[in-house]
């Protein structure tokens, strides 16, 4: 259990930068979640903890020891990968037994320590086990064991969930943030998953294109994105495209004019949030921003519904609703008044 | 006559021309079933053969051709020198095959296509002419060191260690690439240095493809004959060349039961293996 530091990491092939300058902090016993599109950077980022990538340049310090041109096995890091990668020619057993064995730990000790991991994930029953006997969840609690028995001073998670279906991914998620919480280990797991990411960091780090776009928790990144890029990947935003002419005031290139919070003035991009629009009576006056557009089209999501409203020529926003028997639905082609007031909206110069 | 029976084809509709395809399909491969095991059934038959001259029909059935092949100096001498021979070759070709292999796949060697490449191109050339083109270089080799290297015993193996190397490069190559890279990352992020991780996980991950190509490596040494040849010194005959010499005289059927004591020996060594590596999954 350590603090990681990443300073100013850059990884180069050839033109192409696969990390570029990424610095991080993460605190002892801390989960953060590396999210981003593929190709991103962010497993870039991880095999670069790990020792299976050097850096270009940079450094990468784990409980204040520099570890940057260390070999893999020679850092202490638990890592789990997409495919589970257990040696399949072994049993869970001595899946387990294999970094401890590493470590030259008395093979006494190796046995209580190996039933000790194993409960943790509750398999201690299916010890004598080959790994292809087992479900896709239970190989995933084994590479997790394997992981954890020789107290790594950092656990990796790459993709750990992406193979599992998805109910089963829903129970795991909630296991191994317990897990950890309870181990206090310092964890940093890489995902394209954004719920995902958000039931399981303490903090997130948006990337795209090697870059870092956003460090925050799940209110910072959902409440205030720092770009396009992040109210677009977290969550989910209508974006409307036009400038800013006079201070709080936005003109579509459709020619709505929108009161917003932004007072510099340029050319600038709208993001709104699907749930934070209000479908509104005509009667109703609180909203500083309030049009009406036909609804073009209704899709069902059970507890939820969208609606899709064209306010003009260019413009088109999702409008969220509850699904509430007293209020009844909008139909397709009816003209409705959409509202939001002036801080909703996130305006991006671009 | 062909559009009458496509019409009807037609009419039976696509159930019936599924169970025609089904049909063919197993038509074809009953065919070349029959292909390739026609020549192994008559030559099993005719060891057999009481007769002298093979001839149809049998006049009678004996053992004696059996019987007759430890009599045999040439056969005997032979078989033996074609196993120590085989066997030598295929350990030497394991050990430059695997490390080339595991070094062709895992790592970026610069041209590392022409280099695989070179090393499966003594399958593609005929022996005949890699044995002449042996023959020369042992020639000019012995005039240039006045060493005894052609004829000799260790210009045989050798030889036979260049048409064990593709087997061991294709099928070790064929079983790295299909296993799962982050295992190995695995065991490293574990703690096993790359010369533990090789030893604890690579090597058990290829070791069917490793015991296929040894297989495949030992039986076409075994079998070779062309290119022995022209690497065999004076009293120096392998099996295959003592069946062509002993040819050449008579031809009665102890060749087909040296013959069948060859395919029950490769045929065993292939099932005793595949109870221990699944072979069928590497080939």
């Amino acid at each position: 259990m350590a603090r990681l530091e990443i300073v100013s990491i850059t990884k180069r092939y050839g033109d192409l930068k696969a990390a570029d300058d990424v610095t991080l902090d993460v605190k002892d016993g801390e989960f953060l979640v590396l999210l981003g599109p593929s190709g991103c950077g962010k497993t870039t980022t991880l095999r670069i903890v790990a020792g299976f990538i050097e850096p270009t340049a940079g450094s990468v310090r784990l409980g204040g020891r520099d570890i940057t041109s260390l070999p893999p096995w020679k850092r202490n890091a638990g890592l789990v990968f997409q495919s589970y990668a257990l040696f399949p020619h072994m049993t869970v057993n001595e899946n387990v037994a294999f970094g401890l064995q590493m470590r030259k730990v008395p093979a006494a000790e190796i046995g209580t320590k190996i039933t000790e991991a194993l409960r943790l994930v509750r398999l201690e029953h299916l010890g004598e086990r080959l790994p292809r006997q087992l479900s896709g969840g239970q190989q995933q609690r084994v590479a997790l064991a394997r992981a954890l028995v020789f107290r790594p001073d950092i656990l990796l998670l790459d993709e750990p969930l992406s193979n599992l279906d998805a109910k089963l991914r829903q129970d795991v998620r909630v296991e191994i943030r317990e897990l950890q919480r309870k181990l206090g280990l310092t964890t940093v797991m890489v995902t394209h998953d954004q719920e995902e990411a958000l039931t399981m960091a303490d903090r997130l780090v948006v990337m795209s294109e090697g870059r870092i776009r956003q460090i925050g928790t799940q209110q910072d990144l959902y409440e205030r994105p720092a770009d396009r890029f992040v109210a677009d990947f977290v969550g989910r935003s209508t974006f409307i495209e036009g400038q800013i002419q006079s201070p709080g005031l936005f003109t579509s290139e459709g020619g709505l004019q929108i009161v917003c919070e932004r007072l510099e003035t340029g050319k600038a991009t709208i993001a709104l949030r699907p749930e934070r629009l209000a479908l509104i009576g005509a009667e109703a006056p609180a909203y500083d921003n309030k049009f009406s557009g036909v609804v073009e089209f209704v899709s069902y999501l059970g507890a939820m519904v969208d609606v899709h409203i064209r306010l003009s020529p260019q413009e088109r926003v999702v409008v969220q609703v509850a699904n509430r028997p007293e209020q009844p639905l909008p139909k397709l082609g009816e003209t409705v008044s959409v509202g939001w007031s002036r801080n909703t909206g996130r305006v991006f110069a671009t | 006559m062909t559009t009458g029976g496509t019409t009807l084809a037609h009419a039976a509709g696509w159930r019936n021309s599924r169970t025609l395809g089904r049909l063919a399909l197993k038509a074809t491969a009953g065919l070349t079933m029959a292909y390739i095991l026609t020549p192994l059934f008559f030559v099993t038959w005719l060891a057999f053969f009481a007769q002298e001259i093979p001839s149809f029909p049998p006049e009678g059935y004996s053992l004696r051709w059996f019987a007759a092949i430890p009599g045999n100096d040439r056969f005997v001498s032979g078989f033996v020198l074609s196993l120590q021979v085989a066997i030598v070759a295929t350990l030497i070709g394991l050990a430059i095959g695997v490390p080339a292999a595991v070094c062709l796949v895992r790592s970026r060697v610069p041209g590392r296509e022409a280099i695989s490449s070179v090393l499966l191109l003594p399958l593609v050339v005929p022996g005949i002419v890699l044995g002449i083109a042996l023959y020369v270089f042992h020639v000019e080799a012995e005039i240039r060191t006045e060493l005894p290297v052609l004829g000799s015993l260790g210009g045989l193996v050798a030889g036979h260690v260049l048409i064990v190397i593709p087997w061991t490069v294709r099928l070790v190559t064929a079983s790295l690439a299909g296993m799962d890279r982050s295992v190995e990352e695995a065991a490293q992020s574990l703690g096993a240095n790359r010369l533990t991780t090789f030893r604890r996980v690579t090597l058990p991950g290829i070791l069917p493809g490793i015991v296929a190509a040894a297989l495949f490596g030992f039986v076409s040494s075994f079998g070779n004959l062309e290119m022995s040849l022209f690497l065999v010194g004076p009293g120096r005959t392998t099996l295959p060349i003592a069946i062509l010499q002993y040819l050449e005289w008579k031809i009665d059927p102890t060749i087909a039961a040296v013959s069948v004591v060859q395919i029950v020996l490769i045929g065993g060594a292939m099932l005793l293996t595949d109870r221990f590596v699944k072979i069928s999954r590497v080939v």
